[in-house]
């Protein structure tokens, strides 16, 4: 049986590549969203192995809601990205510095 | 009784409010009508009641109660007694006189009905200080004057010179005000009442009472509280240091020359010392101070009233110098001769302003004395009051200033207060300097050769009977006032028990006849005519002997026209230090600490705060997510570590 802490270290990893994802990505907003997902993923991982582990459902349910709130998430994001893209005619992260006001 | 002693001021009162408030739409015979009404009124009353008290009735009461504060009763009250009945009659006759003299001198004047409601105005602010039975109350009356005086130098108020004199006049007082209120203060602290009865009932107690100063000095209580008064009646009544607004307040219409700045406001000091004569009986170096500034002020003013050429001036100036002998009389504890010498100055100068104002008027405003003379034979009327205003002054037999001040010097000369011998000195030779500068000024003005000027040539006639009469009036005192009150002065019973009397002096008892026989044989007397007749040779027979003199003496001469140089002295360091103390606290408090470090200081900090923060705000999500991380991995080993 696989131990509780293999599938916890495998929600870190996918949790640090989506961080890093965030941080080292400078090219494209596509990849940015593709990170999100990765860290969604990763707490996902880590409600379905606690849950297996305590007998405790409602973990798995869980799961189900985030993924369909990040489903939606990644529908606006995709959006917000073509909304960007056509008022700045691009999507690379280098140039979207508008935040600083 | 009550009735009348509160209606005395508050007629006065009335009569102001209402020309001052509807003066315009009341016109002008309404305005002088009604306010001349109101004066008239309280003199007659005033004499009722001078009479009553000289028949032994004394008030010494409350009339209303303004507030109490822990046991302390601020209110209003009047004491009549001799003094106050005294006062009373003088001021109100005087005020009565300059009303009936203003409706000629304010002829057109814009400011006429304006004019009249502050000369009532002052009367009911001068009767309540002078029927005052407490100190809060004598304290609102001397700042009511105080304020009417200021509103009258600056009646002209488009003149810059009226101004600076107005505001001179009022920042002088300040400081003599300043000295009168810790007085003041001082009294309610070691006394625990402000009620005349009550603080003099209790001073002899209190008398040995000292207070630790610097350096673990010991003050009496009393000397320091009767020194501070005394810098009030510096202030008040013009006295060395504090005398130089009075030349200057000439600025204002000559009325108020002679209401306020000769006859009443200005003895407001003399009269003050005289009702504290309980307390100032009781301390030795306060009448030794008393006695040396008045002596000083006595010959400084007289002597520079030798070189003035404006006849308003020189006149300022002679009040001044009669001051100080008011002022030398209390220090010698003649506190009744000083109110009597008071009673008659207020007429003959009350006189000499007016006449002097006569020849103003009928010149048009020339009041250099240069530009005068020989005026005695257009202006009869105006010339006779002025020389029997002038005697009475000079202290020649039997004129009303002659007693008065005859008195003083003899009180002067048996004085055992310190200083006194000092003080005899000098107003011996006082009345030489008075003689010779106020027969310069009869001399100048109505005699030897014409120097009118071409128009005034033609136009110069005497004043109208509003002017005249007036003159006339005051000439009357001027010459009987002496004559009658001399003798029940110096017996003791003119005045009674309401200021000290001035037993053990030697001069009591002495009569009109006495003096007048006694002045033969006495200096005094002869050093007057002396006087007179060198301004006869200096300013009739040679002219040009005065001149002579002054190049001859050029120094003592440059220093008499420049003041001693007093007003230069305060302009450099209060004025000019006013100002510079002024514009270092605004350089360096204002505009360094409170404006450029706190206000804008803190502004620019946040700014410069901002501008560093600003360049964290990258606007790159990565950054802001970056931050996050770090922010969370922070706060998650702080929780694990502790």
């Amino acid at each position: 049986m696989i131990p509780l802490s293999h599938y916890l270290v495998l929600g870190a990893i996918l949790f640090s590549i989506g961080v890093v994802g965030i941080f080292l990505n400078r090219k494209n907003l596509v990849v940015l969203l593709m990170a999100i997902e990765l860290l969604l993923l990763a707490a996902n991982m880590n409600f379905i192995a606690f849950s297996y582990y305590l007998g405790d459902l409602a973990g798995q349910v869980f799961v189900f809601f985030i993924l369909t709130v990040a489903a939606a998430e990644s529908a606006i994001g995709l959006a917000i990205l073509i909304v960007v893209f056509r008022s700045r005619r691009t999507i690379n992260v280098q140039d979207l510095d508008r935040l600083q006001g | 009784m009550e009735t009348v002693y509160l209606l005395i001021p508050l007629v006065c009162l009335a009569a102001a409010v209402l020309v001052g408030l509807a003066g315009q739409w009341l016109g002008r015979r309404a305005a002088h009508s009604i306010t001349i009404g109101a004066v008239a009124m309280a003199f007659v009353l005033s004499v009722v009641v001078a009479v009553e008290v000289a028949g032994g009735q004394r008030f010494d009461g409350t009339v209303y109660i303004w507030a109490v504060s822990d046991g302390i009763q601020f209110e209003i009250g009047f004491l009549i007694d001799q003094l106050s009945a005294v006062m009373m009659v003088v001021v109100t006759f005087v005020s009565l006189m300059v009303h009936v003299y203003t409706i000629g001198y304010m002829h057109d004047d814009p400011g006429y009905t304006r004019f009249f409601s502050y000369i009532s105005l002052f009367t009911f602010a001068m009767l309540m200080l002078v029927m005052s039975n407490n100190f809060l109350q004598l304290f609102f009356g001397w700042e009511a004057v105080g304020l009417l005086s200021y509103l009258l130098i600056g009646f002209w108020f488009e003149r810059e010179s009226a101004n600076f004199a107005s505001l001179k006049a009022f920042l002088v007082n300040r400081v003599g005000d300043l000295g009168f209120l810790l007085g003041i203060a001082a009294i309610l602290y070691v006394f625990g009442s402000l009620d005349y009865a009550a603080v003099f009932a209790s001073a002899p107690q209190h008398a040995t009472e000292t207070m630790t100063g610097i350096l673990g000095s010991q003050w009496r209580w009393l000397t320091i509280i009767c020194l501070l008064l005394f810098v009030g009646a510096m202030g008040k009544s013009a006295q060395v240091p504090l005398h130089v607004w009075l030349p200057d307040s000439m600025e204002g219409p000559t009325p108020i020359s002679a209401l306020i700045h000769a006859a009443t406001m200005v003895t407001a000091g003399i009269f003050m010392v005289a009702r504290m004569s309980p307390l100032f009986e009781l301390s030795q170096t306060a009448l030794s101070v008393v006695l040396i500034i008045g002596a000083v002020t006595t010959i400084s003013m007289a002597l520079i009233a030798l070189v003035q050429n404006d006849i308003k001036r020189v006149v300022a100036y002679s009040t001044l110098s009669q001051l100080g002998y008011m002022t030398v009389a209390l220090g010698a504890s003649a506190y009744s001769i000083a109110i009597f010498h008071l009673a008659t100055h207020a007429f003959f100068k009350a006189l000499l302003f007016l006449a002097a104002g006569s020849v103003i008027i009928a010149l048009h405003h020339e009041q250099d004395m240069r530009r005068m003379g020989a005026l005695w034979k257009r202006m009869p009327v105006t010339y006779l009051t002025a020389l029997i205003g002038t005697l009475a002054l000079v202290g020649i037999p039997p004129f009303a200033g002659f007693f008065s001040k005859d008195a003083i010097i003899e009180a002067v000369a048996l004085s055992h207060t310190p200083g006194a011998k000092f003080a005899y000195v000098v107003v011996v030779a006082g009345v030489f300097v008075t003689a010779l500068y106020s027969f310069r000024l009869i001399f100048m003005v109505f005699h030897g050769p014409s120097r009118l000027s071409e128009d005034n040539r033609k136009h110069a006639r005497e004043s109208p009977w509003v002017v005249t009469v007036p003159l006339i009036l005051l000439a009357i005192p001027s010459v009987l006032a002496g004559l009658v009150l001399v003798g029940p002065t110096l017996s003791g019973h003119l005045f009674g028990e309401s200021v000290m009397p001035i037993d053990g002096h030697g001069i009591n008892g002495y009569g009109a006849t006495d003096m007048l026989v006694h002045a033969w044989v006495s200096l005094p007397l002869w050093l007057a005519i002396a006087g007179i007749a060198v301004a006869w040779i200096l300013y009739l027979r040679s002219p040009h002997a005065a001149s002579r003199i002054a190049n001859r003496f050029r120094l003592v001469h440059e220093i008499l026209i420049r003041k001693y140089g007093v007003d230069e002295l305060y302009e450099r360091v209060f004025a000019d230090g006013g100002q510079a103390l002024g514009r270092t606290l605004w350089k360096f408090g204002d505009r360094l600490i409170i404006d450029d470090t706190l206000v804008n200081g803190t502004a620019k900090l946040v700014g410069r705060l901002s501008g560093v923060v600003r360049s964290l705000q990258t606007g790159y999500v990565y950054h802001y997510a970056f931050a996050m991380i770090i922010g969370l991995v922070a706060l998650m080993s702080w929780f694990l570590w502790t």
